[in-house]
């Protein structure tokens, strides 16, 4: 028997660190292992004894690309222990908020992360060299996200604004009008995007995945919603930790998370598309249909084209809240200090996140769960390349290798988030 | 001449940028602060020809020491980690450089770090370097520098 192994030191164009090994017996896939080394970041233990007022700006740290989605979980589950319902302007203001992050995370993604892999460069500066112009959408289309997020949270990477309660300061309405422009452009740009990404070519493959997201009775999903899947799926927050677990496994330090009696599942774009595609406004779903793509996509390299969608979807939703907006009476309610559990999910640009808080009558935290979507997705990710990995036995090895490290970006996976380095292995014996 | 300084105040010797806006700010010398994201920083030097840009360095030199890099005319030394938290002004330079985009003049003053702990304090050789970066950056815009 001859072995052949294909070794890849660092995996790049992920956010956060760390290692793929993938063993090959001949035309078998023997072993896939998504290694994650970086030392646990124990957020859920600091959490412990400090006052729940501070949960929004600390577990916004575990991030730089996606505080926002950890600012949200976490004053959801916490008003929701709290038996408080923002006024209409916050709710509004949240939804906008998350806009400006779906727009700079995803065009980070589409343009940056994953445009090189599928036109064959190494990274966006080999590629800034031959396509000028996607690079300079992508810098400006994050640019407008950047604004967004700036002037509802008074920063853009770890902003400050966001509360329990609401907002620490609202904008005015001449302050978000200013935005109009900018997000004009932006959701040209994204109408573009998705007929340039609808040109890119795709490996043949799809999975019968389980399918998870929010659905919320008329809106494409951010802030809200049951959590449904398309295996019949359909519970309320406080029901996440029932149908889902956490398991350790050695190679990574990050947990893997299943559907309890099922397996893996797969959160982020492709879900959200698949199970709110009629919640989606009129110009996503065009630009969809313009593109080919009709639910349900089962293609995980086709989450380019998704992502485009939604950036679709997230500046034509910011305009339009900015077109309602009347400034909130007061920008923050005031909130007691009392005990209780609140869970709540709202949906990072990468997939759902759960937080689950419970505190004291004095609102310090006793214990905190916090599930991040790429954690959902790493056992995916896994069974993905175990199958996906079964059609490049006869590639040569640094295009076996490439094609690897690309279904591996299909998730936009945050591992710092899970937990951080990616190196690429893969053994081939040939039996 | 457009001063940038990068930085975070939150972790260790990271802070030496700020550490020189705050000295220069007290010469009433203009500077911008930024964390040193791509499509900000890009921004900020759009138009600008002469752009002096300010930012703890690893490279293995011992603390406190500064670099400079023309990085007009040469690339920055390479980061070693490929992941998007390495994305930061080595890279908003390079991708400036292929777009064309580039200040005419850019320097890049380095001071060299070494601890990034959380909370804590910029490190007393850090300190001094960035005094000294004050001063020399003072001098070359005509400010009496701080003694």
């Amino acid at each position: 028997m001859t072995a052949r192994t294909i070794q890849v030191e660092t995996l790049a164009r992920v956010e956060g660190e760390s290692s793929l090994y993938i063993k090959m017996a001949g035309e078998r896939v023997a072993d896939v292992k998504l290694k994650i080394y970086e030392p646990p970041r124990f957020f859920e233990a600091l959490l412990r004894g400090r006052h729940y007022a501070e949960a929004p700006d600390i577990t916004a740290r575990i991030c730089g690309i996606c505080p926002i989605a950890y600012q949200m979980s976490a004053v959801h589950a916490i008003e929701r222990a709290l038996g408080v319902k923002p006024e209409p302007a916050i709710r509004l203001l949240r939804r906008l908020f998350y806009c400006g992050e779906w727009i700079e995370s995803h065009a980070l993604h589409i343009f940056m992360l994953h445009a090189p892999d599928f036109l064959g460069y190494a990274d966006v500066i080999a590629m800034a060299a031959d396509h000028r112009e996607l690079v300079e959408t992508a810098l400006r289309l994050k640019k407008v996200g950047n604004c967004v997020i700036s002037l509802l949270g008074g920063r853009e990477i770890h902003p400050i604004s966001a509360a329990v309660g609401g907002f620490y300061k609202a904008p005015t309405k001449a302050q978000l009008l200013a935005l109009v422009p900018d997000l004009e452009w932006a959701l040209q740009a994204s109408v573009e995007t998705v007929r340039w990404t609808k040109g890119l070519e795709f490996p043949s493959f799809e999975q019968d995945y389980e399918f998870v997201a929010l659905r919320h009775p008329v809106e494409y999903p951010l802030n809200e919603g049951r959590l449904v899947s398309n295996r019949g799926m359909d519970i309320d927050a406080t029901e996440y930790e029932d149908h889902f677990t956490e398991l350790h496994v050695k190679h990574s330090n990050a947990l893997q998370s299943v559907v309890r009696g099922r397996g893996s599942y797969l959160v982020g774009p492709l879900a959200r598309f698949n199970l709110n595609f009629e919640r989606l406004p009129k110009a996503a779903q065009d630009a969809a249909e313009s593109a080919g793509l009709k639910p349900p996509v089962r293609n995980p390299f086709r989450s380019i084209v998704v992502r485009a969608v939604e950036l679709v979807f997230a500046c034509s939703e910011a305009l339009r809240i900015i077109g309602e907006y009347e400034p909130p009476a007061v920008p923050r309610a005031d909130i007691p200090n009392r005990a209780g559990v609140g869970q709540a999910i709202t949906e990072a640009p990468r997939g759902i996140l759960y937080h689950r808080y419970a505190f004291n009558e004095r609102g310090l935290i006793l214990t905190a769960k916090i599930v991040p979507p790429t954690s959902q997705n790493l056992r995916r990710i896994e069974d993905d390349l175990r199958e996906y990995a079964t059609q490049l036995v006869a590639w040569p090895q640094e295009e076996a290798t490439w094609k690897c490290e690309q279904a591996v970006r299909n998730y936009d996976p945050c591992i710092s988030c899970a937990t951080h380095f990616l190196k690429v292995r893969i053994d081939r014996k040939n039996k | 001449m457009l001063i940038l300084c990068c930085g975070n105040p939150e972790r260790g010797d990271d802070a030496a940028g700020i550490l020189v806006a705050e000295g220069l700010k007290e010469l009433s010398i203009d500077t911008q602060v930024c964390t040193g994201e791509p499509a900000t920083l890009l921004q900020q030097w759009d138009r600008a020809h002469d752009v002096l840009l300010i930012d703890a360095v690893v490279t293995g030199s011992p603390p406190g020491t500064i670099h400079v890099w023309n990085a007009s005319e040469t690339r920055l030394p390479p980061r070693p980690s490929q992941s998007t938290h390495g994305f930061g002004v080595a890279l908003a330079i390079e991708l400036a450089r292929k777009l064309g985009s580039l200040p005419e003049r850019l320097r890049v003053c380095g001071i060299e770090a070494r601890n990034f702990g959380l909370g804590v304090k910029p490190s007393p050789a850090v300190q001094r370097a960035a005094k000294d970066l004050t001063n020399k950056i003072a001098t070359e815009c005509g400010c009496f520098p701080v003694v």
